[in-house]
């Protein structure tokens, strides 16, 4: 081969910049379309479901009829669900994230552990959904009730606390526990006063983004049977008789947001369309905002902490 | 700076200066590099030795917020290597380079000494397998790696896998040969190897080579220059610089007192 | 004192530990109950597992006693509800297979680009707003990716298809891997992150360009993070359910043509969910059967991503 002369290497450079520019436009070109979905999808649900957003939408319950319909009977659902989500999953999560910081020794049940939470994190989601019928709603008897649905998707949910828990500790330098145990404090104290306190932003990140995921799931909720024509509410949290009466409303027949938009699409009538499009918007917005919440507070994180 | 019956110049850095930011590491730096010499840098860690080693292929263009001010003229065509309208690929092409820490690809051996020639659009297995070959050997390695040229080059140890390194550089006849610190990260007998290729490879190529073991310096340079601070405190022929030293910074730093 | 002044003289009787050394038995004890109640909670995640394969073959059990597993793998329909029942799950296989491969054709080549084009080419302003944009598309629920399919999807394909049905798995299929891309562009991002900077210095040395640089040095160093991604993505897939209920109609067809619309495993357990089935009852216990089948799947790709991982390891 002889050496190139300066025009060829020069040619070859070109084709490479070429190449490079042509991918550059492909990288940007296929970010768009990212962007594009988010702004079509978001555009489309507001202007077909503009004629709903009234505060009637957010106060009647479910309708045969298109325009009288609302979304009183979802929303409420929805948030007791995650209530009940959020007590079970966030003790549970940040227990077990602790654990396996600073309590697990390097033994096979350790080893068993960590395996099981990373392949719970790819079942999907429907799978949960046959886990709760068959477990919490027959062999327990729960029923078809927002204490089901609350810990099916607790369960969903677990790995992705588990694993925020774990990152954030993990953040945490050495010398803070040293700190803490050279004065004689025990693990539990160092824990309670010094991991936890410091660790918390990270958890809540991790516990906003899975009560996001939580309240947009719909496969699980169905499984398991929720009805999707509810019009009364649950009793009112810790309001009955005590002390059974403050429970009642966890046994309660529910619905929940993603469910109501299901029934709404699926019907062939278009006027429910619109009623799907308007409380799409609604799930959106709260989902995008829990979203955007997480997003906030890790960027602050980042900026803030230096050990 | 006196300087008598010298070869021919191959760069020359003229009153160049360099920034990371607003931080100024390098500090009008004029200094000759000899063709087919062997020019050693020496200097305590942070003096901008690498700094000015990279700024021979652009390296800092990678990265923002970097920006050189004066020239290296680059010989026989007086190119200025800075110039903003030189290609820093084209550069790249022109002056090879060996790191600190061996970085083979995570290709096979006969792969890794090609991927200049097929950046270059080289494509024949003929032309490859010569080239490879004569890199190879040039590299004085072919005989541990001629019968496993398809094995990952992850599988050598450091000190092949630094002299792999030194054959994919050679593989494109670069017309100037950098080396920040090769040996740093080997061992003395691999280490031995690599000064002796060194010594080898003057016959055909200009080398520039960042160096912190003074022995070393002395062992395979012809040339040496004493930076400190960003500034080039003194450059001669290396018997010289370590024998008599004129600068008492230079005596200073050979003899041990700082550093 | 007295005491204190006498085991002094007599070195022999002083105490071991002094009592203010001494392991403090209560604080023992509670440490314990502590670090066992937090244990049990790091069990909930491997109960959960028992759980579930304890409920999917129990019922599954029930379902094979009076389906044959021979025509469960080679019946051609499926039909659990109707009076001539057969139960061909090959039948809800091919929708889930075809649907996957559409929504893989769309999120590997997109999320790949993306990843590629965030690691190599953006500078950080770029990655500071693309990366929120993809988290939120990632945030998305699946129910509303499917009234997106069915709503808006579908109609603008019926005017370059004009014979695409109202439901198909071509319209469900692209929207998933729309809804995928995040996953893979976010994952590979990280793995071609972790690859050195001194092995692109490398390849730049040697006067490549960034694409060169990305695709023959950057992309092989991070092979096993990419593979990584793509499985995860598959078994997003597989098991994506919302999208495909909505948007790819829920009847029964064996088929390999997008074009088409078809149950798939997912959408099937759906459907029968939200009927009303007794029970125990061959049509309720269909949902597990076809629920284990899922499971295997996405556990057969889980395992084969951890074996590529574990032998592509890359130790830079």
């Amino acid at each position: 081969m002889q050496p190139l002369t300066n025009e060829q290497i020069r040619a070859v450079i070109a084709r490479g910049k070429l190449k490079d520019t042509i991918f550059k436009g492909l990288g940007l070109f296929c970010l768009s379309i990212a962007l594009l979905v988010i702004v079509a999808l978001i555009a489309d649900m507001v202007i077909k479901g503009s004629d709903r957003f009234t505060l009637d939408f957010f106060l009647n319950f479910a309708s045969r009829r298109a325009t009288q319909a609302g979304i009183l009977s979802a929303w409420v659902g929805s948030l007791l669900v995650m209530l009940v989500t959020a007590l079970a999953a966030v003790p549970l999560g940040v227990a077990a994230g602790l654990y396996l910081e600073e309590y697990a020794k390097r033994n096979w049940l350790t080893h068993v552990i960590e395996v099981n939470i990373s392949n719970l994190a790819a079942v999907p989601s429907i799978v949960y959904g046959l886990l709760a019928l068959g477990i919490f709603v027959y062999k327990f008897g729960f029923g078809q009730s927002i204490l089901s649905a609350g810990l099916t998707l607790a369960l969903l949910i677990l790995p992705i606390i588990i694993v925020a828990t774990r990152e954030a500790i993990r953040a945490i330098p050495a010398m803070i526990r040293e700190g803490s145990m050279a004065v004689g404090a025990t693990r539990w104290q160092t824990c309670r006063y010094h991991i936890i306190p410091y660790a918390m932003p990270g958890i809540l990140t991790g516990v906003i983004i899975g009560l996001a995921r939580a309240i947009g799931e719909t496969a699980p909720i169905i499984t398991i049977g929720a009805l999707t024509f509810i019009a009364f509410l649950p009793p009112v949290p810790f309001t009955g008789e005590p002390p059974a009466g403050l429970f009642d409303w966890v046994m309660s027949p529910f619905t929940v947001m993603p469910i109501q938009i299901f029934n709404w699409t699926s019907r062939p009538d278009p006027a429910f369309e619109v009623n799907a499009a308007a409380a799409g918007f609604v799930l959106m917005v709260m989902v995008l905002s829990m979203n955007a919440v997480a997003i906030y507070l890790r960027y602050k994180m980042r900026k803030n902490i230096k050990w | 700076m006196q300087i008598h019956d010298n070869p021919a110049l191959k760069a020359e850095a003229r009153n160049l200066n360099f920034y990371y930011g607003e931080a100024k590491a390098l500090k009008g730096i004029n200094m000759p590099i000899y063709d087919k010499k062997v020019t050693a840098l020496i200097g305590p860690s942070g003096c901008g030795k690498s700094t000015y080693l990279r700024s021979f292929n652009r390296m800092h263009d990678l990265y923002p917020g970097n920006r050189y001010e004066g020239e290296i003229r680059f010989f026989p065509d007086n190119t200025n290597l800075l110039s903003p309208e030189v290609d820093p690929i084209e550069v790249r092409m022109r002056v090879g380079m060996v790191f600190q820490k061996p970085n083979p690809f995570p290709k096979s051996i006969f792969e890794n000494v090609a991927y200049g020639l097929r950046v270059r659009g080289e494509n024949n297995k003929r032309v490859l397998d010569d080239k490879v070959e004569s890199a190879l050997r040039g590299a004085a390695i072919w005989e541990e790696v001629k019968d496993r040229l398809n094995e990952l080059a992850s599988n050598l140890s450091g000190g092949q896998q630094q002299r792999l390194c030194i054959a994919r550089a050679l593989a494109t006849d670069p017309e100037l040969l950098l080396f920040d610190e090769p040996t740093s990260a080997l061992d003395p007998i691999a280490t031995a190897a690599i000064e002796e290729l060194v010594h080898e490879l003057k016959k055909r190529v200009t080398i520039l080579i960042v160096t912190h073991n003074m022995q070393q310096a002395a062992r395979v340079s012809d040339y040496t220059a004493y930076m400190f601070l960003g500034e080039m405190i003194e450059f001669g022929k290396t018997d010289e610089i370590f024998i008599k030293p004129k600068d008492k910074r230079t005596e200073d730093y050979i003899t041990g007192r700082m550093g | 004192m007295n005491s204190q002044a006498m085991s002094a003289n007599n070195p022999s009787e002083l105490p071991v530990v002094s009592d203010r050394l001494a392991r403090n038995a209560l604080r023992n004890v509670s440490e314990r109950l502590i670090e066992a109640l937090l244990l049990s909670a790091a069990a909930v995640s491997v109960l959960t597992t028992v759980g579930i394969v304890y409920v999917l073959v129990s019922e599954s059990i029930h379902f094979f006693q009076q389906v044959s597993i021979v025509d469960f793998l080679t019946d051609t329909q499926w039909t659990p509800l109707f009076d001539d029942a057969h139960f061909g799950i090959m039948v809800l296989v091919s929708g889930t297979v075809v649907s996957s491969v559409v929504a893989l054709a769309v999120a590997v080549p997109m999320g790949t680009i993306i990843a590629i084009y965030l690691s190599e080419f953006a500078n950080s302003r770029v990655r500071e707003i693309a990366k929120p944009i993809l988290e939120l598309l990632g945030g998305i629920p699946t129910i509303v990716f499917g009234y997106f399919a069915l709503l808006v999807v579908t109609p603008i394909l019926q005017v370059i298809f004009p014979e695409l049905p109202g439901f198909s798995l071509l319209s469900a299929g692209l929207v998933m891997g729309i809804m995928i891309v995040p996953y893979i562009a976010s994952l590979s991002e990280d793995a071609m992150r972790a690859v050195p900077m001194s092995l692109r210095e490398g390849a730049y040395a040697m006067g490549s360009t960034r694409l060169y640089t990305a695709l023959h040095v950057v992309v092989p160093a991070a092979f096993s993070g990419l593979a990584a991604s793509y499985i995860l993505a598959i078994s997003r897939a597989v098991g994506e359910t919302m999208i495909l209920a909505v948007a790819a109609g829920m009847q029964p067809n064996l088929t390999w043509n997008p074009m088409e619309p078809a149950a798939t495993i997912t959408s099937y357990i759906v459907q029968v969910a939200l009927g009303d089935l007794p029970h125990g009852s061959i049509g309720y216990l269909t949902i597990f059967a076809a629920g284990l089948t899922l499971l295997l799947i996405t556990l057969v790709f889980n395992i084969l991503g951890q074996w590529l991982r574990a032998k592509f390891r890359e130790n830079y």
